[in-house]
């Protein structure tokens, strides 16, 4: 089968975001941003607050034209593809909002279900049973009929965790994905991102500017400086950490102190 | 030691001038809001600080403040350095520095907005207009997206979710009912009422009849029908979509590769479309009652004789008519709600102002619009 094929030499997929800028009208966010994701990363997008983390964020899912430069898939560029290749793109793509952005007129199972319906034809019983199973991975066993306003956060970031992995996408977007959780739910957030990463060999974007996050799965990183506007410093966190001559990116990964602890 | 201002429970400014060239303040007492505290312009003029070059500022251990002394704190601050002058706050309680160096640390600026009211007139309204026929451009863009997206789903290759159509269905049918037989009715009684008093000095009451039924099934039956949607289910659409905005929802689908227009605008855009005449066709039918209450009912006509009349006065034409309007007026309402709603801004503000936009996008296309029919059907003699 020749889509098999297909999909078997893509697997190992690298984004490579090249020349692009940011603009906010006529405001320069960030300019000239060059940056390659490898696949099996999980790549950080850190930086200050209005440092355009999530819009970045935005152009890399094709939310949003950068005002110049492109954002590849392997070889494609996603805004110089045409629609069928942008499908096509986005269908390996799954993305994880902030606050979820679970379609709160649907119960959880619905939310799953929608994007395999969309894209598949598979018959109505294996969707219930696969939308069972991807609840279930993320600890939700059993709220399926739940309506996104009957949980609590985390829970919302879980569900919409599972949705987003409804289709096994092979590149996974998080946009803040800690924000608004207890340490704990936080915690067993990044856990879950670790563990669907090992097992599902995904490669795993995120912005965020949760310190314990950031070093606890990081494995590659950018840091958008907001006066700059540019990247200043790129690389493993915790490496950052120790080496980056960089003062701004020292205080951001300590805190605004000399040193961690 | 000279000058004091001061009562047991006031602020109060000793003035030191002792040492030369230095100007001490010593305040003492209540430094609160509610104690108003002088103006620190009035107290510098007092104290004939023209040559001082430094000025200390100093308190006792009992002094009463809170932000009432940091606001007179940093009155001092600003007039001493309109007055070339050095100020030293460490004889004032330690809380107090802290928070007046806090307020004055200059880390972070906003950008003055400068052309907000600094803009020529005529930069203003040039602006102005550039946003209308941006607004204009979008809704034509909007307009477009929504055909194409009706067409791909006619056309079989889009798909509308059955439930949802449904839902929708029921919501902007069944569930309007209520509002549209009382006002509808009430409506009919209006006419009728207005009809009568001018058709009685004529003594031609029984013309009542005609002129209700003519008026609902032509024109008032698809107008009113037409109000109450925009208002009960246009700005609900634009608050529905609007919201969905605001919670990523649509950014969702689009990262899915599920379209928005598709999947949100096109079963609402067929639902008012397919109910509309439906409430128009009861509008119609609940009217006339309304009419025939009081032809009936205070008129003394009879309700058979009314029956007829009304029947003779009016032909599937009119219907035809009033159906039409009907339909097209759903669509209006839906396009203008769910236009509202794709292009609402991210804040629950921007909600509101979609919904209130809505409602009135809605009202000005449908009036528009029945002037335009109106002239059409009377053209093809419809």
């Amino acid at each position: 089968m020749a889509a098999a094929v297909d999909v078997a030499a893509e697997t190992q997929v690298r984004i490579a975001v090249r020349e692009l800028d940011m603009m906010y009208g006529d405001r320069v966010i960030q300019r000239n941003l060059n940056f390659v994701v490898e696949p099996g990363d999980i790549f950080v997008i850190m930086g200050p607050s209005g440092s355009g983390k999530s819009t970045l964020l935005r152009h890399m899912i094709g939310l949003l034209p950068p005002a110049r430069g492109d954002v590849y898939y392997g070889d494609a560029g996603f805004w110089t593809a045409d629609d069928t290749e942008r499908r096509r793109i986005l269908r390996r793509v799954g993305v994880l909002y902030q606050d979820g952005g679970l379609w709160s007129s649907m119960t959880l199972a619905e939310n799953v279900a929608l994007p395999v319906e969309q894209f598949t034809h598979l018959p109505r019983a294996t969707i219930r049973e696969l939308v069972v199973l991807k609840l279930a991975l993320v600890g939700l066993a059993g709220f399926e009929d739940f309506y996104p306003a009957e949980i609590s956060g985390g829970m919302r970031k879980r569900a919409a965790l599972a949705r987003a992995m409804a289709l096994d996408p092979d590149i996974l977007f998080f946009d803040e994905p800690s924000s608004g959780l207890d340490p704990i739910s936080s915690r067993h957030l990044d856990d879950l991102i670790l563990e669907l990463r090992d097992s599902l060999g995904a490669t795993v974007v995120m912005v965020t500017h949760e310190l314990a996050s950031i070093f606890a799965i990081g494995t590659n990183s950018v840091f958008l400086d907001d006066e700059a506007k540019t990247i200043t410093a790129a690389g493993n966190p915790t490496k950052l950490l120790h080496e980056s001559r960089d003062p701004k990116v020292r205080r951001f990964l300590t805190r605004g102190g000399k040193k961690a602890r | 030691m000279d000058d004091e201002i001061s009562a047991t429970r006031a602020p109060a400014v000793a003035i030191d001038h002792s040492e030369p060239g230095v100007l001490c303040l010593r305040l003492s007492g209540r430094w609160m809001l509610d104690a108003s505290p002088p103006s620190a312009a009035k107290v510098f003029e007092r104290a004939r600080a023209a040559t001082d070059r430094r000025a200390r500022i100093e308190s006792d251990q009992r002094l009463q403040w809170d932000s009432g002394l940091l606001i007179f704190l940093r009155d001092v601050l600003d007039e001493a350095q309109r007055r070339e002058m050095s100020v030293d706050f460490a004889g004032l309680p330690v809380g107090a520095q802290r928070l007046v160096a806090l307020a004055s640390d200059s880390s972070e600026h906003a950008d003055r907005d400068l052309d907000g009211d600094q803009r020529s007139t005529l930069d203003r309204l040039g602006a102005r207009v550039l946003a209308i026929a941006r607004s204009a451009l979008d809704a034509l863009a909007f307009v477009g997206e929504a055909g194409v997206g009706v067409c791909r789903v006619a056309s079989g290759s889009g798909r509308v979710r059955h439930a949802d159509l449904l839902q929708l269905v029921q919501e902007t049918g069944a569930r309007a009912l209520p509002i549209v037989s009382l006002l509808t009715f009430l409506v009919g009684v209006i006419l009728a009422y207005v009809g009568a008093v001018q058709l009685r000095a004529l003594g031609a009451q029984a013309y009542v009849a005609d002129l209700v039924s003519l008026a609902m099934t032509r024109e008032v039956g698809a107008m009113m029908t037409a109000v109450v949607m925009a208002g009960r289910t246009g700005a609900a659409f634009a608050a529905q979509l609007g919201t969905m905005q605001v919670n990523d929802e649509i950014d969702a689908l689009t990262t899915f590769g599920i379209s928005p227009m598709e999947f949100l605008v096109v079963p609402r855009l067929i639902a008012l479309a397919v109910m509309m005449p439906l409430l128009c066709l009861y509008a119609d039918l609940l009217g006339m009652l309304g009419g025939a209450a009081v032809g009936v009912g205070l008129l003394g006509l009879g309700g058979l004789e009314y029956y007829h009349r009304s029947l003779q006065a009016i032909g599937l034409n009119d219907f035809a008519a009033g159906l039409i309007k009907a339909s097209g007026f759903g669509v209006l309402v839906a396009a203008a709600g769910c236009l509202r709603g794709m292009r609402s801004g991210r804040t629950a503000a921007a909600v509101g102002a979609a919904a209130t936009s809505a409602v009135v996008t809605a009202l000005v296309l449908i009036i528009v619009a029945d002037a335009a029919l109106t002239v059409l059907f009377d053209v093809l003699h419809l």
